[in-house]
């Protein structure tokens, strides 16, 4: 009795905190479906979280009214190469230093924990001159190039690495296999958690990038979605259904990508945090 | 820094290809982070500034110096500091809160997992957008009507993004929003950590929920606390996307933070050694947090 009370209770507060916590997609996903006028003349009543006049017609004015699907292709692009050239190369080096003992490893590890900690902000300022010295602005290599190489990415491989078991590797090396083989044909396929751990980290740190883009693109045929969204946002007239609207269609992939590896993406956080 | 051994058989690789392993890596980290860092020391110390008629030349301490005495970089820093002093401790509570509540043997914990983390995935430039509606003035707003239900008419509606007193307070519950997901999934982790045992046994002695708490949930828990509460602390100091898109920065510099006034000085302004200067007094404040953190909790790893 007391058990089932204890239950009902928690299960009151969880859905009260969660209908706050939803109460904002909610407005964003009811507005993308609503005329603009109507977002704003219910926007303070709870008529605001139903789609009272359902239609498509935002998300058609979004395609109309700005290159979307550039701005989707680029996003994608550009998160899509960061997660797979890091993956190849950030996982490469995390096994060096996991398994290889010669001369640089103590340096190079101290120098990845070391660098763990310096965030994009602190070196913003003088990579865009580096960049602007090498000619790259304004194109996808810029955006792309320098995420790459990710120390956190490289410490997440490395203690996963640790932990393998050294038999199947033992195994290979009897049969002749060297160290390349080795890595692509039997470390590779017995990691994978640790490769959608990393790769699902990136691929969401780099789908909301902001700060950077915004200050080495300028040109719409290079633009991320979030940088379009900012800029959709201020383009005058202010309407506030397709601006909804557009922010659906940035968000379902994530949403999508989340809702199915859910179990991933929680372990990558838990990585992210307890590891971190 | 300590660094740990190798794996116990670990391989004698030809050097070769042991550096070859980590060459992309390697190069990557020097060219496009250690490289920079370096110079944004270096360009702190000079007057760098693009389409200024005096040549670059060294200055020492000068850019600090400016800094110091400039009421608007004090006020951005003193910004990244009332935001953090807010966010940190109220958003830590409430992930606990969620944390608790979900570490409860419920069968609809997946389901409500989920939904607490959904705002985790929404980009912050789209979180920025959607609350500035939330945020619209006049009785129509959403906040401003929920205020003035819960007051029963008594609330005037407010321009929230616009009233000094008021925007960063707004920026802070955004964030709040968004983050709190992230850090009860790491506690909700911590929390299955902790062994049932020591819940057993204190049930044993006639402990009560309270005193369970108090005496075995958060001492479990305290290394993970340790760790959102700082980096929650990291992040309300790198504050950007939200100034940048709700309040761009103001009104009267009410919510510009240091990454604001870097981006601000370096990019609008031209002010290059000074853009500099303030990304490097950002990754000091981040390096003080990450030691305090290492020492807090090394000290109760040896203690124990």
């Amino acid at each position: 009795m007391r058990h089932a009370f204890a239950q009902m209770l928690a299960y009151t507060a969880l859905a009260a905190l969660a209908l706050l916590f939803l109460a904002p997609v909610l407005l964003m996903l009811a507005g993308s479906l609503k005329s603009d006028e109507r977002v704003l003349v219910e926007a303070g009543s709870l008529a605001a979280f139903f789609p009272t006049d359902a239609s498509l017609q935002n998300y058609r004015d979004v395609f109309h009214r700005v290159a979307f699907s550039c701005y989707l292709f680029n996003s994608l692009f550009i998160s899509g190469a960061i997660v797979a050239l890091g993956l190849v190369v950030n996982s490469l080096a995390g096994y060096a230093l996991a398994r290889f003992e010669w001369g640089g490893r103590r340096v190079l590890l101290a120098a990845v924990l070391a660098i763990l900690i310096i965030p994009l902000e602190a070196i913003a300022v003088p990579l865009f001159y580096e960049v602007t010295l090498l000619g790259w602005r304004d194109s996808y290599m810029v955006q792309i190039l320098p995420f790459v190489a990710n120390a956190f990415a490289v410490y997440l491989f490395y203690t996963f690495f640790l932990d393998l078991p050294h038999e199947l590797e033992d195994a290979a090396r009897v049969d002749g296999a060297g160290p390349w083989r080795i890595f692509f044909y039997i470390i590779v396929p017995n990691s994978r958690p640790a490769f959608a751990t990393v790769g699902i980290l990136t691929f969401l740190t780099q789908w909301g990038t902001f700060l950077w883009p915004l200050l080495v693109t300028t040109t719409e045929e290079v633009r991320p979605l979030p940088l379009a969204l900012a800029y959709f946002y201020t383009l005058p007239p202010l309407q506030w259904g397709d601006i909804f609207a557009f922010g659906t269609l940035m968000v379902a992939p994530v949403l999508v990508i989340f809702l199915l590896f859910q179990h991933w993406f929680v372990r990558s956080v838990v990585a992210a945090g307890l590891k971190g | 820094m300590r660094v740990p051994p190798a794996s116990a058989s670990s391989t004698l690789a030809p050097p070769a290809i042991a550096w070859a392993f980590v060459l992309p890596a390697a190069l990557g980290l020097g060219v496009f982070l250690a490289l920079p860092f370096l110079l944004s020391f270096g360009l702190s110390l000079t007057n760098l500034r693009l389409g200024s008629p005096l040549p670059m030349e060294f200055v020492g301490l000068e850019q600090y110096r400016r800094l110091g005495a400039d009421p608007v970089f004090r006020q951005a820093l003193l910004n990244n500091a009332v935001f953090a002093a807010v966010v940190v401790p109220v958003q830590t509570a409430l992930a606990l809160a969620l944390a608790l509540l979900l570490n409860q043997p419920l069968r609809a914990r997946p389901l409500f997992r989920t939904l607490f983390f959904i705002p985790v995935v929404f980009p912050l430039s789209l979180v920025s957008v959607v609350w500035v509606l939330i945020y619209a003035p006049g009785p129509n707003g959403l906040f401003n009507a929920l205020l003035e239900r819960l007051t029963f008419g008594a609330w005037t509606p407010h321009d929230f993004l616009h009233d000094p007193r008021w925007a960063l307070p707004a920026i802070m519950l955004t964030s709040i929003w968004q983050g709190t997901g992230f850090q009860m999934v790491i506690l909700l982790a911590g929390l299955q950590g902790i062994p049932n045992t020591l819940y057993e046994a204190a049930a044993i002695d006639g402990a009560g929920a309270w005193a369970r708490f108090w005496h075995i949930t958060l001492p479990g828990l305290r290394n993970t606390l340790i760790f959102v509460a700082l980096m929650t602390t990291i992040l309300a100091f790198r504050l950007f996307d939200q100034v940048q898109i709700m309040t761009h920065g103001g009104p009267r510099n009410a919510t510009t933070t240091l990454m604001f006034e870097a981006v601000q000085a370096a990019f609008a302004r031209q002010q290059v050694a000074r853009g500099a200067a303030i990304t490097v007094v950002l990754f000091l404040v981040v390096l003080a947090l990450t030691l305090l953190q290492r020492r807090i909790t090394r000290e109760r790893r040896e203690g124990e």
